[in-house]
């Protein structure tokens, strides 16, 4: 989200704002925001995981490390959202 | 992050109520991915030691436990600041002058 909103935010350039395609451009940038956050620490995660000290190349079994860790933390991603996600509902549950 | 979205929110509420009620879901949404992006990282590192070619099921238990008592430390901590402050009122006297 560093660039922030472009200067052609709300479609028409007549002035007057869209709400709809405000939205749509809003649901938009959020997601990829949020690719760009899971991005950003899988690979803070996978370098500290699979790159000892850094050589001349990635060899071989750092790429394969790094395969293996990249597909780990989605299914970490996944395990804590759906843990996550269960936990509100049982809380709300209980209300 | 959280302060521009929330001012964003605000001034293209004044617009149109639909909108400020769609910027209010959308940072609330927000707030929740960022709190799964941090849990993930946390547990992360707590539960897994060499990623394999699979996740294996005492991985998946860890992650799941590790999501469970990171809410429980939460309302664990908030409760009992709460607590401290009822009970200890000369504290209190002093926070608020």
């Amino acid at each position: 989200m560093d660039s922030g909103f472009g200067s052609d935010f709300g479609g028409t350039g007549g002035g007057k704002l869209d709400p709809g395609a405000i939205m749509e451009q809003v649901k938009v940038q959020i997601a990829v925001a949020n690719a760009q956050e899971l991005l950003q620490r899988m690979t803070d995660k996978c370098f500290r995981k699979c790159i000892g000290k850094p050589g001349g190349s990635l060899d071989n079994s750092e790429q394969k490390c790094i395969a293996m860790c990249m597909d780990r933390y989605m299914d970490a991603w996944n395990t804590v959202s759906r843990a996550y996600n269960s936990r509100l509902q049982r809380e709300r549950a209980n209300m | 992050m959280e302060s521009s979205w929330s001012s964003l929110g605000g001034s293209l509420g004044s617009a149109d109520p639909q909108l400020q009620r769609f910027m209010e879901a959308e940072v609330q949404k927000q707030r929740v991915q960022l709190l799964i992006h941090h849990m993930t990282e946390l547990c992360w590192e707590k539960c897994m030691d060499k990623p394999g070619p699979k996740l294996d099921s005492r991985a998946e238990l860890c992650l799941v436990n590790c999501v469970e008592r990171f809410i429980d430390t939460s309302q664990f901590i908030l409760n009992r600041l709460e607590h401290t402050h009822k009970a200890k009122p000369f504290f209190s006297q002093n926070l608020s002058d």
